[in-house]
């Protein structure tokens, strides 16, 4: 069964890729949903088993790699941990291919479409599933690959190239400290299987390594490595650059990649290596103190944006760093708990705002949006749902995992956990303050957009409409529901059994109430601050915005990282290749190498032409001095 | 004794090569005749040596398939043989040549018996230098190989030929000159060239660092490594296609060959003396082609660039002399030599369309020419090395057993993938994606059946070997840890003679 999973998704890609022109689109597009359907329905019975019949296992499929004493497999790995991915990468990804039916009705490349985003299920199928390190890469880089190719679906779009090119290269960064993470572990452990290493890091603990004579402990370098790969992959702050950028891919893919799916790549990384970053201080603190920074970084960023697909963007960066510093504080099953219920909301959210694109004909500006809610029931309603769901509104899924981090934050007790509750708390009110804000800016209001008459704004077909309802009832329960299997604290290991583990038992205490109902308090009264700031009394938004322009345009301009990182990277290595090409290359090797050497020679021998002039005398001459030359030497000696 | 299998191999491209001479090129049934004479012989050879690969026992370090016969008596003998490392090479050389030929047979205009006759004859001269098991005879098959080389881009090349064919003679034929005086101080002082008897006899530390300085500098420049690089970026300019991708696929791999049978084999002591400057050479090969890959202009030169900073991981990986980095630099040199043909493939085709090389005049050709787009974007993935292709096996590898030497060498050859990724999709971003901008190419053909068949030729390796390389790191296990136990062991003779 588990092969099954793996591969449907595959045979799907390869048919619609390669067939697709033969069996048309119609065709491609029920293949692809369907088979991806079958593996999610699998998944969902696997799951199952997994949480009430204890299953687990390890399929092999076929050996990889086998060089000395690295030895690595193909393999498929069910436990708690990757079942918990397999149900979220596979149900978020049947609802979205059955949408893109829907959205991708206007576009000539539907095979091509559908066949990018079964291939990227798999490739995201082979990272969860893996049992080692160079698995779990090879899925990290081709869901890097599809998500390369999907942002920049529209390839006649310069921006979309673009954004496809820095969403690669920035993963690239991250993944070079992966790799060297990767390098190290089997230089220490000789092994990249993660049983055979999780079960030597015990006695790893005061290894050191002397790198540039300064000694490092082998397991924080380890962790510090492998937590910049998980940077990169989950766009958390100094490597994100690319996340708002690959906005520019087509909707279903934001929602599928860029929000429930590959963007938590990072998290499920650290959660998987949780046996190595519980013996890492230094590494957990590190990831806290990245994880509340994103979080509160990027709804800074997300007050002020105007495109919504951005601000939905920012706001996942957002709840990404939640889930980091959840998995800082040592609450990896609460972060996985929030990677579950914000993989249903936001990508209700982003396909509902595809809903919204689709219905002003790809307009993305919400200030060209506003008075629709009437004439866009369903999607209004729904993407409502997913707004309260994401801002943590009492008893929606949010609520419970939010919280939770807020919570297990604080109980940890250290000075960064009960920091990162604080920025958690503050960072839960910014969340609702810009996610009413789009819910006021696109729906209410006045009828702001010029280009098309408010009577042709029409709800989206029912193809697209069914996965959002599916989402939306995910949205809701899935915290209720799943709370007391994903979060149980008086014994986690029912649910998790050994697939994540805690050197420290997690707090069963309860923390002071006033940090319990801070968070949803907050949550709800920002609904009427947000309406009144931005549908009541605009002049007093405006007010604001001019009396800290200065805040205003740095958030705008996100804070400038893309300026930072022209400067500072790109422009000089495009000068600096310049530099060895032009100078080094042609001027200074050529010009002494072997343009220099055939330049002497030529010279060399006009000069030599010269001694045969041809006349008689000069020989003698020459003859003559030779001669009396050698009478000296003979003489002399 | 057996069929002599080895030398077959060997020689019937020229024994092709001899029929296509008496061929007539001036009549149609004729020209028709020596494309095929010339295509059915390169297929035939690869067949065989796929036979010999299907025949090889990879479970012994020895030589197989020995032949032996005197030439000079008390100077040298003809003698060839082969082991896991060089069978690779020998299946790599027969598989690009038919498509070379192929290629030639569609895209050369003029005087295409010669050029057939030169292909084939290099080919023979390429098997000869990964066969021989006898220094004179390397030495002979080694720089036979420049002469038709220099030919194909002196006669067939573009408007820069002469200059070019010039720099790539005057820089391999220098570095060999020391190679022979090499050899002739090894036969002077040990008075055979069988390098299976120099192997067991092992060569005087005191000289060591002398001879490993005359073969590198051969090696060197062939590989080629900074800074004796500059010929590749003009050779490859102005070569045609097939010159292009002999060049880069097999030529290119001669030098690392070397470098695993004379450099580690014959003088351990000094290879590991010279370790240091291995790397550094590597290293800022990877970093300063890489740079230099990302700012150029003409699709054949960056190319160029980048497989010097690829061949700087094969140089890298050779000298950790752990298992890992061996076969990974194996692994890597195949790889590339698939990846490296396929992207002169590609290039060929653009060219033979509109007759640019620059990177400028092209873009939005995923819309005119979709297969070709795919193809391309799958080759530059490969030469990126992204997981799941033979380029991701040889560079991991190579990374994994530079780790284990040093920490810090193995961090800046990572550098080295990020900008390599930068240059691959940036050039795929400005060639394939985007609008048609070029008006010439609204009406640009998409690849014909040949060009499909080279090209899909080289995908499935490519592919095959990056899901599934257990059949070539089989194949080269046993031979690779015996040059290190070797190696190993002789250090350690030197180093206790000398303490």
């Amino acid at each position: 069964m588990e092969n099954i999973i793996l591969f449907l998704p595959l045979t799907a890609a390869i048919i619609s890729g390669f067939f697709g022109k033969i069996i048309g689109d119609r065709i491609s597009e029920v293949v692809t949903s369907l088979f991806v359907s079958i593996s999610a329905f699998l998944s969902l019975i696997i799951f199952y088993d997994v949480i009430f019949n204890n299953y687990e296992s390890n399929t092999l499929i076929m050996p990889w790699i086998n060089s000395g004493t690295l030895s690595v497999n193909w393999s498929i790995k069910i436990d708690t941990l990757s079942a918990v991915m397999l149900v979220v990468v596979t149900l978020i990804s049947a609802l979205v291919h059955i949408y893109s039916i829907g959205y991708m009705s206007h576009d000539q490349h539907k095979p091509r479409f559908m066949s990018y985003l079964s291939l990227f299920t798999f490739a995201m199928l082979t990272l969860v599933t893996a049992d080692n390190f160079l698995q779990l890469f090879f899925g990290w880089e081709g869901v890097g690959l599809c998500s390369y190719l999907l942002i920049g679906f529209w390839f006649r779009k310069e921006s979309a190239n673009s954004a496809a090119i820095k969403a690669f290269l920035v993963n690239r960064v991250g993944d070079f400290g992966f790799a060297l993470g990767i390098f190290l572990i089997f230089y220490l452990f000789g092994t990249l299987n993660y049983s055979d290493v999780f079960n030597q890091i015990p006695s790893y603990i005061d290894n050191n390594i002397l790198i540039f004579g300064i000694s490092f402990n082998a397991i924080d370098l380890i962790c510090l490595l492998l937590f910049i790969g998980a940077m990169g992959k989950s766009a958390q702050i100094f490597l994100h650059t690319w996340l708002p950028d690959a906005m520019e891919g087509p909707t279903p893919v934001s929602a599928l990649i860029h929000a429930a799916t590959m963007v938590t790549a990072g998290v499920f990384l650290v959660v998987r290596c949780s046996p190595i970053f519980e013996y890492s201080t230094i590494a957990l603190n590190v990831i806290t103190i990245i994880g509340m920074s994103t979080a509160f970084f990027a709804a800074t960023i997300a007050l002020v944006q105007t495109d919504i697909k951005k601000i939905i963007a920012y706001s996942t960066c957002s709840q990404l760093g939640y889930m980091f510093f959840a998995t800082g504080v040592g609450a990896y099953n609460v972060a996985m708990f929030h990677l579950f219920t914000h993989a249903f909301f936001k990508a209700l959210l982003f396909l509902g705002s595809g809903s919204v694109i689709h219905a002003f004909k790809d307009e993305q500006d919400i200030t060209k949006m506003g008075s629709v809610w009437k004439k866009l029931p369903y999607t209004w309603s729904l993407m409502v749902i997913g707004t309260l769901a994401l801002t943590g509104f009492p008893l929606l899924s949010g609520f419970y995992s939010k919280d939770a981090i807020i919570e297990f934050a604080y109980l940890r007790g250290n000075a960064t956990g009960i920091l990162a509750a604080f920025v958690g708390i503050f960072t839960a009110f910014l969340t609702s303050i810009y996610s009413w804000r789009l819910i006021f800016k696109t729906f209410h209001g006045d009828y702001k957009n010029e280009n098309i008459d408010q009577a042709q704004i029409k709800e989206s077909p029912f193809v697209m409409l069914v996965p959002l309802i599916i989402l939306a009832i995910g949205s809701i329960f899935a915290g209720f529901v799943f709370k007391d299997f994903f979060i149980n604290t008086s014994n986690p290991f029912i649910f998790w059994k050994d697939s994540i583990k805690f050197l420290n038992p997690l707090s069963a205490e309860h923390p002071p109430l006033s940090i319990i109902y801070i968070t949803p308090i907050l949550v709800t009264i920002s609904i009427p601050i947000s309406y009144y700031l931005f549908l009541k009394n605009k002049n007093l938004t405006i007010m604001i915005k001019e009396s800290n322009n200065f805040l205003y345009n740095f958030f705008l301009n996100k804070w400038y990282f893309d300026e930072l990182y022209d400067i500072i990277f790109i422009k000089p290595l495009k000068k600096i290749g310049l530099f060895f090409w032009k100078y080094i290359d042609l001027k200074t090797i050529d010009r002494f190498g072997p343009d220099g050497i055939s330049n002497i020679i030529q010279t060399l021998s006009l000069k030599a032409k010269k001694f045969q002039s041809g006349f008689i005398y000069q020989y003698a001459f020459i003859m003559l001095l030779g001669f009396s030359a050698l009478l000296t030497f003979l003489i002399l000696n | 004794m057996n069929f002599p299998i080895l030398s077959s191999i060997i020689l019937l491209p020229s024994i092709g090569a001899l029929f296509i001479f008496f061929g007539k090129e001036t009549t149609v049934t004729g020209k028709q005749i020596i494309k095929y004479v010339a295509l059915f012989t390169a297929f035939v050879n690869f067949i065989i040596s796929i036979y010999v690969w299907y025949l090889f026992d990879n479970s012994t370090h020895d030589f197989q398939f020995v032949e032996e016969k005197e030439w000079l008596k008390g100077f040298f003998n003809y003698k060839v043989g082969i082991d896991g490392i060089s069978i690779l090479f020998i299946v790599l050389t027969t598989f690009i040549t038919p498509l070379c030929i192929i290629s030639a047979n569609n895209n050369i205009k003029f005087r295409l018996k010669d050029f057939l006759i030169s292909i084939l004859i290099m080919e023979s001269l390429m098997l000869g230098v990964f066969c021989s098991l006898d220094l004179v005879i390397f030495y002979l098959f080694f720089e036979g190989g420049l002469i038709p080389m220099f030919l194909i881009i002196g006669i067939w090349g573009g408007n820069r030929r002469v200059y070019s064919a010039f720099k790539f003679f005057l820089f391999t034929l220098l570095g060999s000159v020391l190679m022979l005086i090499g050899i002739i101080f090894i036969f002077l002082s040990k008075g055979t060239t069988d390098f299976i008897k120099l192997y067991e006899m092992g060569i005087d530390p005191n000289f060591q660092n002398y001879l490993w300085l005359a073969f590198f500098s051969s090696f060197a420049v062939k590989t080629p490594m900074w800074p004796v690089h500059t010929w590749l970026p003009d050779a490859h300019v102005e070569a045609p296609t097939t010159g292009s991708v002999l060049l880069a696929a097999i030529l290119l791999k001669m030098a690392g060959y070397g470098f695993l049978r004379f450099s580690i084999g014959l003088f351990p002591a000094a290879s590991d003396f010279f370790t240091p400057l291995v790397y550094t050479l590597s290293v800022v090969a990877i970093i300063y082609t890489s740079l230099v890959a990302l700012v150029q202009e003409d699709m054949k030169k960056l190319i160029a660039y980048s497989s010097v900073a690829h061949m700087g991981y094969v140089t890298l990986g050779i000298f950790t002399l752990t298992q890992q980095g061996l076969e990974g630099s194996l692994i890597q040199m195949i790889s590339h030599g698939l990846v490296s043909a396929a992207l002169f493939f590609s290039v060929g085709v653009l060219y033979e369309r509109s007759h640019s090389r620059l990177i400028s005049n092209y873009g939005g050709l995923a819309t005119t020419m979709p297969k070709y787009s795919l193809l391309f974007i799958i080759f530059s993935l490969s030469a990126i090395g992204l997981p799941g292709t033979s380029g991701f096996i040889g560079e991991f590898l190579v990374l994994i057993g530079v780790f284990k030497d040093n920490f810090f060498v193995a961090a800046i050859a990572t550098l080295g993938v990020i900008l390599c990724a930068a240059y691959m999709l940036w050039l795929c971003k400005r060639v394939v994606f985007g609008n048609v901008k070029n008006e010439n190419l609204i009406k640009i053909k998409d690849l014909n059946k040949s060009e499909l068949f080279i090209l899909t030729s080289l995908v499935f390796p490519i592919i095959f070997f990056g899901i599934y390389p257990e059949p070539l790191l089989n194949t080269i296990e046993v031979s690779i840890a015996n040059l290190i136990d070797t190696y190993n062991y002789n250090l350690n003779f030197t180093n206790k003679n000398n303490g």
